[in-house]
């Protein structure tokens, strides 16, 4: 059931979240990000030559349910998460943020990304993409119940892993 | 005083001191590089693809394969071909599309087309070639020889290398092993790639893929999480692993780890990670096992994980789910890598679902424990920039021990693949 999208939500509010999700991600506060999640959330990279796979069927690069997402920050904020150790810098850049529909208390989310990957004796890497977003209004507050980082090259390559969260 | 070689050749073994060294220049030199694509991938047999990836006539998957740009496909009679992906005319790729379905294959450079068995099938202007010009003989060139074993498709450039059957010799038996785990013996490569480059020599990969020696580690965040999930990976006093396991030598320079499990396996170990409600399908794929294969070959299949090396590269690990990886070097110090997972095609969504969630937590780009295994790797190279100075990688863990004795944290199974190289490309100078 598609209702007046600006009856529940303005993009404005869409970025304020999503602006601060990339803040939270990028300095590393990972607990206070997992409150910008509800309960059941989940994260979805999906596998760059199946960009539109369904995580049941495909393998993915990534597929976490809340119970797997919440360990994985456990892991890495753990020294011996060595991929993530010491912690890369990241830079994120959200633009192009669209509304593309609300289906009961759902409200569907598109917008770009380039997230600049920084390492001690690495490489610069960039990752480009978008993101489909879930969200949905828990207590008045909004949050997001599914995040897809759907990338644009078409294959991993030099990006290599995706062991911080894209 | 003199534990480390003063000798110059790449792999240096010492059976009465208990000693195996190799030097590092085999990790950086451009110049060992060109000898291995020539004495090594040019020579064995090199896993190309499996069946399950050309499911209908026409089906094609274009991927390089020993450096050459192949097109892995089925025919219109349903033949599979490893053909190479080169114009006859002037040389351009006939297809350059990553899959698909294909009537024929059509160079956009000229307009030649070939059937998908790669018969020349058309040339514009055709009248302007004289008497000689053969569209018979001027097809698509296949690889010298295509064999499969199980649906595990491999060429060889050597036209007189010995049969793939031969070849693969006791890795025979630990392919089986995976494959069993179907009721009709036909397992599928499921949709999603995994293709990711590592910045470290190809050989390092081979080596991390079957050594269990780094596993506390390098793995301890994983372990962790499987530790929060409810699974014991506590060792018993004395041991580096929660189960004690061990390193094969299957001939040929094959090698795997064969260990008791403890860390689940969607055919068929229940562990907690998997949730109560699973229990029960589980003991039902672990009776069909039990009646296909009876109980000692189900329990062989079931309660066992090994990490399986066809020489050179390619790998396939039965642990906590089944990946299929190969890998390629493109330098000395960057190799490509392609993962996929592999199931039974009985599988319903639900045991497919619990195989790639199992998949995912481990292995691949996104795991809890690939993207450390990389980071180790890239370490490794990093270091081998002063491979004067430090020249030797030990690798004499378990020398020390009888053959039968080689633990998977032993190297035992990992000299298996040193040894085979260096026979292969013989003297340093
Ligand atoms: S190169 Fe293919 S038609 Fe000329
Ligand atoms: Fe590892």
């Amino acid at each position: 059931m598609n209702e007046i999208v600006g009856a529940t939500v303005s993009r404005a509010e869409v970025e304020d979240l999503l602006y601060r999700e990339a803040d939270l991600l990028d300095s590393w506060r990972l607990d206070d990000w997992l409150k910008l999640l509800t309960d059941d959330a989940a994260y979805y990279v999906p596998p760059n030559d199946k960009p539109d796979a369904d995580p049941r069927f495909a393998l993915f690069t990534i597929a976490d349910d809340m119970v797997r997402l919440r360990e994985r920050i456990i892991r890495l904020k753990d020294p011996n998460c060595h991929a993530e150790y010491p912690l890369s810098r990241t830079r994120r850049l959200i633009s192009n943020v669209r509304i593309t529909g609300v289906d009961g208390d759902v409200i569907a989310v598109v917008a770009n990304f380039i997230v600049h990957r920084f390492r001690h004796n690495d490489l610069q890497r960039v990752f480009v993409g978008h993101y489909r977003y879930k969200l949905r209004r828990q207590g008045g507050q909004l949050k997001i119940a599914e995040r897809r980082a759907i990338l644009d090259a078409e294959e991993l390559g030099l990006l290599g892993s995706v062991s911080f969260i894209l | 005083m003199n534990y480390q070689p003063s000798s110059h050749d790449f792999v240096v073994e010492n059976r009465e001191q208990k000693t195996f060294f190799v030097n590092r220049e085999v990790f950086v030199s451009a110049d060992v590089l060109e000898r291995e694509q020539r004495a090594v991938f040019d020579h064995c047999w090199i896993y190309v693809g499996h069946a399950s990836e050309l499911k209908n006539p026409g089906d094609f998957k274009t991927r390089p394969v020993a450096g050459r740009p192949i097109i892995f496909c089925r025919d219109r009679e349903g033949a599979v071909h490893a053909l190479i992906n080169c114009c006859r005319h002037r040389g351009a790729l006939v297809c350059r599309e990553r899959e698909g379905n294909a009537r024929q294959f059509y160079c956009m450079y000229h307009g030649w087309t070939y059937h998908p068995d790669g018969r020349l099938k058309s040339v514009p202007g055709a009248d302007a070639y004289g008497a000689a010009f053969d569209t018979g003989e001027m097809g698509l060139v296949a690889v010298p020889r295509l064999e499969a074993y199980r649906d595990f498709y491999f060429a060889n450039f050597d036209r007189d290398a010995v049969d793939l059957g031969s070849y693969l010799g006791g890795a025979k038996e630990y392919i089986d092993l995976v494959v069993d785990q179907s009721p009709s013996g036909k397992m599928q490569i499921v949709s999603g790639t995994q293709e990711y480059d590592i910045r470290a020599n190809w050989k390092l990969l081979v080596e991390n893929s079957v050594d269990d020696y780094h596993l506390i580690s390098t793995h301890s965040t994983w372990l962790n999480y499987m530790r929060n999930s409810g699974v014991n990976v506590t060792p018993p006093k004395g041991e580096l692993l929660p189960t004690r396991g061990f390193g094969r030598d299957l001939g040929n320079g094959h090698l795997t780890t064969d260990n008791p499990n403890y860390r689940g396996r969607p055919v068929a170990r229940w562990i907690s990670v998997y949730g109560e409600d699973a229990k029960a399908d589980i003991d039902a794929i672990r009776n069909e096992l039990v009646s296909r294969l009876g109980s000692a070959r189900a329990a062989r299949v079931a309660d066992t994980n090994r990490n399986l090396c066809i020489f050179p590269n390619l790998v396939i690990n039965d642990g906590s789910s089944v990946t299929v990886r190969h890998f390629y070097p493109i330098a000395p110090d960057r190799m490509h890598v392609t993962a996929w997972a592999l199931g039974p095609v009985e599988e319903t969504e639900a045991q497919r679902a619990r195989r790639l969630h199992a998949f995912l937590t481990f292995y691949g780009p996104g795991g809890f424990a690939t993207p450390d295994d990389v980071a180790a790797l890239e370490a490794a190279q990093l270091g081998f920039a002063a491979w004067r100075e430090v020249p030797w990688s030990d690798l004499s863990r378990g020398m020390a021990k009888a053959p039968d004795q080689q633990l998977a944290t032993d190297e035992g199974h990992l000299r298996v693949f040193w040894r085979k190289w260096s026979e292969l490309m013989g003297a340093r100078v």
